[in-house]
């Protein structure tokens, strides 16, 4: 299982990458897998304010919709629209082509609430 | 308690990921759905399906009671035919749909819905003259299902012996590799292919047989499922249940009224006056898919439901099945379905939803 250590988690299985005051959010190798092939992604519209574990963005798969929730609070400020084509970059490339959407986080955010690389290899690994 | 098939093992050592389905464990996807799908339209796939129901009924009077309990025509039936149909209660609710082949003059099987299977049973049972013989050979017979354009030229291979010319929606006795297996064109992918009936000990063999040469990929429910959903076959429990007219459903498809069965007062009744909803297709606009239990309205009215929806792989987009008003389901009539992301446009369309599929030859 791929559970790059650059990254902060959640217990929802989303990743997140923090460079400044931007953090980018995808699911993990983990999550896609569980969901099998997607082929829908609704994403969140830019410039929406957002609350740590608001859902925020859709995946299907063949079978079923999830949530895709924001890991902590701030502004959509940009979303992958390579996805509405193909939402199977998600499955083919969690972490990097298959991110959904980004926030610029607000002041109150506390990214103390995110899993570090270890701790959610517990949460992946005990499902 | 949950059944496991005798390919129970093989799946697990594949990697396939197994859901309880009809009471059965049972594999739902190995590489992937969408995946599997492809390859089933373009080459050949392999299906478990031996959770499916079987019944071999024999005598004198068996096809005089068979023509009693099914909708379709047996008389005339030839040896080796197969026809598809209803198994209908007093006031038309369908408590089944299934094949039925002719063996012998006074032999025939039954192939029914895993779900349903002891229920049928009963109901069969109840219903027979003396003279009838009713065995429930679910457990002894293993059933695999082989599809796609390239399934016949991929079975000749791996077996090296040429496979009988066989018509659509027939079948023959087949000896294959010292077992003799009921081999019938036919399956529910809309692609060219046979349903094989064999001893239930000879399953792993045969499977490990037909996955050898590499033509022939495993495929689980998920994928069968988005096929048979692409050629607007019904599921039952979804598109069909003992609350649904066989009328709103087929429109008085595989019923013959050329003689009496069970059921047939209400099926006469529904034909002359019509019912309030039909079966039709919708064709969503995107890719989200519509789901079970999604209310289909038409400028906010209220105008039916759906029954069965999903991403179709081979269209691009997503389709459902609906039971639609009965002013309402004529193609290309523009309705919308509430789903839980929001209200989607769709359009009645025909049926098949993919009209490419090669079983027909």
């Amino acid at each position: 299982m791929n559970i790059p250590e650059n990254l902060r988690y959640t217990k929802t299985h989303e990743w997140v990458r923090i460079e400044g005051d931007t953090a980018t959010v995808g699911i993990t190798e983990f999550a896609q897998e569980q969901l099998g092939d997607l082929t829908f992604v609704e994403l969140p519209a830019v410039g929406r304010a957002v609350t740590a574990g608001e859902e925020t963005a859709v995946v299907e798969s063949v079978k079923a919709a999830s949530d895709i929730y924001a890991p902590l609070p701030g502004t959509v400020t940009e979303v992958n629209q390579a996805l509405n084509e193909h939402p199977e970059l998600i499955n083919t490339d969690p972490y990097d082509k298959g991110w959904i959407f980004r926030i610029k986080l607000s002041d109150k955010a506390d990214q103390s609430v995110l899993l570090d690389a270890a701790q959610y290899a517990e949460i992946a690994g005990g499902n | 308690m949950t059944l496991k098939t005798p390919l129970h093992e093989e799946h697990q050592h594949l990697g396939a990921r197994m859901a309880p389905f009809g009471g059965w464990d049972m594999p739902i996807q190995y590489a992937g759905i969408l995946a599997e799908h492809a390859w089933t339209r373009s080459h050949a796939s392999i299906f478990d399906t031996c959770h499916m129901g079987e019944f071999e009924l024999s005598g004198p009077t068996a096809a005089a009671d068979l023509e009693k309990l099914l909708t379709q025509q047996i008389g005339g039936m030839a040896e080796g035919a197969c026809r598809y149909g209803y198994l209908l209660r007093e006031d038309g609710g369908v408590l089944d749909d299934l094949t039925c082949y002719r063996l012998g003059p006074e032999r025939f099987m039954l192939v029914v819905n895993a779900a349903t299977t002891s229920a049928d049973a009963d109901w069969i049972q109840a219903h027979l003259s003396a003279q009838t013989t009713f065995h429930d050979i679910s457990s002894q017979t293993g059933k695999l299902d082989i599809q796609g354009p390239n399934s016949r030229r991929a079975i000749e291979e791996v077996l090296q012996m040429p496979l009988p010319d066989l018509s659509y929606f027939s079948a023959r006795e087949v000896e294959i590799a010292n077992v003799t297996c009921l081999v019938s064109r036919s399956g529910y992918t809309g692609e060219w292919g046979y349903e094989i009936y064999l001893p239930a000990q000879e399953t792993v063999r045969f499977w490990k047989m037909f996955l050898a040469g590499g033509a022939i990929r495993t495929a689980g429910l998920g994928a069968r499922d988005t096929l048979r959903l692409e050629m607007g076959y019904p599921l039952y429990g979804h598109e069909l249940s003992v609350d649904r007219s066989p009328v709103a459903a087929s429109r008085g498809r595989f019923i013959s009224l050329e003689k009496t069965f069970i059921g047939r007062e209400a099926v006469e009744n529904d034909l002359r006056k019509g019912v309030s909803h039909y079966l039709a297709g919708l064709r969503l606009a995107g890719r989200r898919a519509a789901r079970a239990g999604d209310r289909v309205l038409a400028q906010g009215v209220e105008a039916g439901v759906v029954t069965s929806g999903s991403f179709a792989p081979s269209l691009g987009t997503a389709v459902a099945m609906a039971y639609i008003k009965n002013d309402l389901c004529r193609p290309g009539t523009q309705l919308e379905i509430a789903t839980r992301g929001g209200t989607l446009p769709a359009e009645v369309v025909s049926l098949p939803f993919y009209k490419k599929g090669t079983a027909r030859g």
